[in-house]
């Protein structure tokens, strides 16, 4: 009997912890996202579905923006992440494990931070743009802070450790002998990595794309430091109605749409990429 | 030639299985080396070898591990490249020549078959880097699939196979492209005995079907006595002997074949008056033997005696056989046969296999543990041991 009872104590801190942080504070949010009422007043339940509409209605064009910037900071994050994590895994020999370290090292310094550094490294004056501008190579007028580029690529930059690990995860467990199996079988180079190691490796693309485009899409931090005002992101909407307008039923109804719009997005994309089946190669 | 082998033992030039003709080998390797750098240091993985492998031969690479022989195969595949020295297929010079350019085709230890693929998938990949068409590669996958008995299971992943399921996948994967030889590195040594012994049978059913030449490593003597045509035994980077099973089983002709290939006696001794025929033999223990190969006086000799060539006697035997007289230590009965170890004055052991043609229920006493008896054996069972060919390590 014991025994028997023993995995479900074993699970029991992981689901009071699950039930009090999460289940809690979202049953919480889902009633305050239909409520009517101010901070002064009081907010009282209404079943309140014009906070939603609202939601949509005003901000659809933050959260799009920030959906294209997600997207466009995962996609940069692969270009950049899948041959830094194939090199480690294929090339590094027994210096892995520095050079992951190398990787990780910046990101011992906390997020903001690391923000700001871009910010100072990227201003319109600073040492990039400013050397460049002083040697004639760009016009005096180029800016790179406050546009959608800096935004992208300081969310590219912030998130690409959550692309390489699992990719790098993925090729170092992978039996390397089926690179000279596929050779042997007259594949060359680059048929043998389109062909065998792309499509094993795809596994930890999607999870890297996962951990990559959900916190990107709802990020704040880099809009506010390195965007402008036309760079809003949703996540800047929802912390201002919150924190500073004190709307807390636009602002969990507007966390609402985003994690909905996100679900969706994650569903369809393990559609397209065809990710059971490949889990279940995996799993065996 | 320079062919370490040669000097030890004169294999004929053709195997059983491969054509009388002056055909050119379907693989030789001339003077290939290959050391590898691990540091300051540089390792020899492949001495110095001269090989050639005759079309339709089964062909082994016998030797314990880091004896070379996997390092030699992948050199034929082309993953290795030798560092002197010469690779051919079929006469043409492929040394510099990429795997995926090379008519050869691999079965990997591992199966190495493609994770994310279906096994028709898997068997089909040589063929449509190849452009045959789609026709053609589905017939060929059906007729592949057949011949391993896996006909019905091409949707299947790797995944959901056996070990030796997957094995045959790999192997039809392999076959399919039809290649100018077959190359397996130790592909059954990941199944279990039942299975392995089942597919020794197969793969040889399967080589003769096909009649393509077939290249294959392995540690397992018993494999590669059963399934080849011919085998090297490699020791060290060097082959140490090249021959039929049957040769290198009943003449071998180093310390190192003679105690890797199945069990055998090693005696010490001093040469005697050589006749023309043969000589005695002096052991250390003051006893003597004859043996049927030529020895010069005084001269120092090994030999070795296979236990099953020894017949185990109360009565003196006659005097033209080798006898020695010992003291049992230990009999082993095993059914059909009894294993005897017999200790001479000087503590040497010598093992010895009887067939058990009497009923031994009853008696048997006199060659119990403890009791005194002859060992006796013909004179051309005796066999002279040379050292490892040059660079080899030596065997204590």
């Amino acid at each position: 009997m014991r025994r028997k009872l023993t995995p479900y104590l074993l699970a029991l801190p992981g689901w009071a912890w699950l039930a009090l942080f999460f289940i809690v504070p979202i049953a919480g949010m889902v009633s305050l996202s239909l409520t009517s009422g101010n901070i002064i007043t009081g907010f009282h339940q209404t079943f309140n579905i014009g906070n939603y509409t609202e939601a949509l209605n005003l901000y659809s064009e933050q959260l799009f923006r920030s959906l294209f910037y997600g997207l466009s900071a995962t996609l940069i994050a692969i270009a950049i992440g899948y041959p830094a994590a194939y090199w480690i895994a294929f090339k590094a020999g027994k210096h892995k494990s520095t050079y992951l370290l190398l990787l990780l090292l910046p990101f011992f310094v906390s997020f903001v931070l690391r923000t700001i550094s871009w910010k100072f490294t990227l201003s319109d004056q600073g040492i990039v743009l400013g050397t460049l501008k002083n040697i004639g190579l760009l016009p005096t007028d180029f800016a790179v802070l406050n546009t959608a580029p800096a935004v992208v690529l300081g969310l590219a930059y912030n998130f690409l450790p959550f692309m390489v690990l699992p990719i790098y995860a993925v090729l170092e467990r992978m039996d390397h002998r089926v690179v000279e199996a596929a050779h042997d079988l007259y594949a060359s180079r680059l048929q043998a990595f389109l062909r065998v190691v792309l499509p094993i490796s795809l596994p930890g693309v999607f999870a890297g794309g996962l951990m990559t485009f959900i916190p990107t899409t709802a990020d704040y931090v880099n809009a506010t430091v390195l965007g402008g005002p036309e760079t809003t992101m949703i996540g800047s909407i929802i912390q201002t109605q919150y924190l500073v307008n004190n709307d807390y039923p636009i602002a969990a109804a507007i966390t609402f749409v985003l994690m909905a719009v996100l679900l969706i997005g994650i569903f369809s994309y393990a559609r397209a990429l065809g990710t059971e089946r490949v889990m279940e190669v995996q799993a065996k | 030639m320079g062919d370490p082998v040669t000097a030890t033992t004169e294999a004929p030039a053709t195997p059983t299985a491969g054509p009388k003709t002056e055909a050119v080998p379907a693989i030789s390797l001339s003077g290939v080396t290959k050391t590898f750098h691990s540091g300051r240091e540089t390792i020899t993985a492949v001495g110095h070898l001269d090989l050639d492998i005759e079309a339709g031969e089964f062909f082994s690479l016998l030797g314990p591990s880091g004896c070379g022989k996997t390092t030699t195969m992948r050199m034929i595949a082309g993953f290795e490249e030798p560092t002197t020295g010469v690779v051919r297929l079929d006469g043409d010079d492929v040394t510099d020549v990429a795997p995926n350019h090379r008519d050869v085709n691999m079965v990997f230890q591992s199966y190495a078959l493609f994770p994310h693929l279906s096994v028709a998938e898997n068997v089909a990949f040589g063929l449509k880097r190849k452009k045959v068409k789609a026709a053609e590669i589905k017939r060929r996958i059906d007729e592949m699939l057949e011949l391993v008995e896996l006909g019905g299971h091409g949707k299947r992943k790797p995944s959901q196979l056996s070990g030796g399921q997957r094995q045959r996948v790999a192997l039809a994967r392999a076959l399919v492209n039809q290649p100018r030889a077959l190359l397996l590195d130790e592909p059954l040594a990941a199944l279990d005995l039942k299975l392995r012994q089942a597919m020794q049978i197969e793969l040889k059913r399967i080589q003769r079907d096909i009649g393509i030449t077939f290249v294959y490593v392995t540690h397992d003597q018993g494999e590669a006595l059963t399934m080849s045509d011919r085998i090297a035994v490699m020791n060290g980077g060097y082959v140490e002997q090249l021959g039929t099973p049957a040769e290198i089983y009943e003449h071998p002709a180093t310390r190192f074949v003679a105690g890797f290939i199945g069990t055998s006696n090693l005696l010490t001794g001093t040469a005697a008056n050589p006749t023309s025929d043969g000589a005695e033999v002096r052991l250390d223990c003051g006893q003597h033997v004859l043996i049927g190969q030529r020895l010069t006086e005084g001269e120092r000799a090994d030999l070795t005696v296979r236990p099953e060539k020894i017949t185990i006697s109360t009565d003196a035997p006659d005097a033209g056989l080798s006898r020695v007289r010992g003291t049992v230590t230990d009999t082993v009965y095993l059914g059909s046969s009894t294993h005897y170890t017999v200790r001479l004055d000087d503590g040497t052991e010598i093992v010895v296999y009887q067939q058990n043609a009497r009923d031994l229920s009853a008696t048997d006493v006199t060659t119990g543990r403890g009791s005194e008896v002859w060992l006796s054996w013909r004179p051309s069972h005796s066999y002279l041991l040379s050292d490892s060919p040059q660079g080899g390590p030596h065997r204590a």
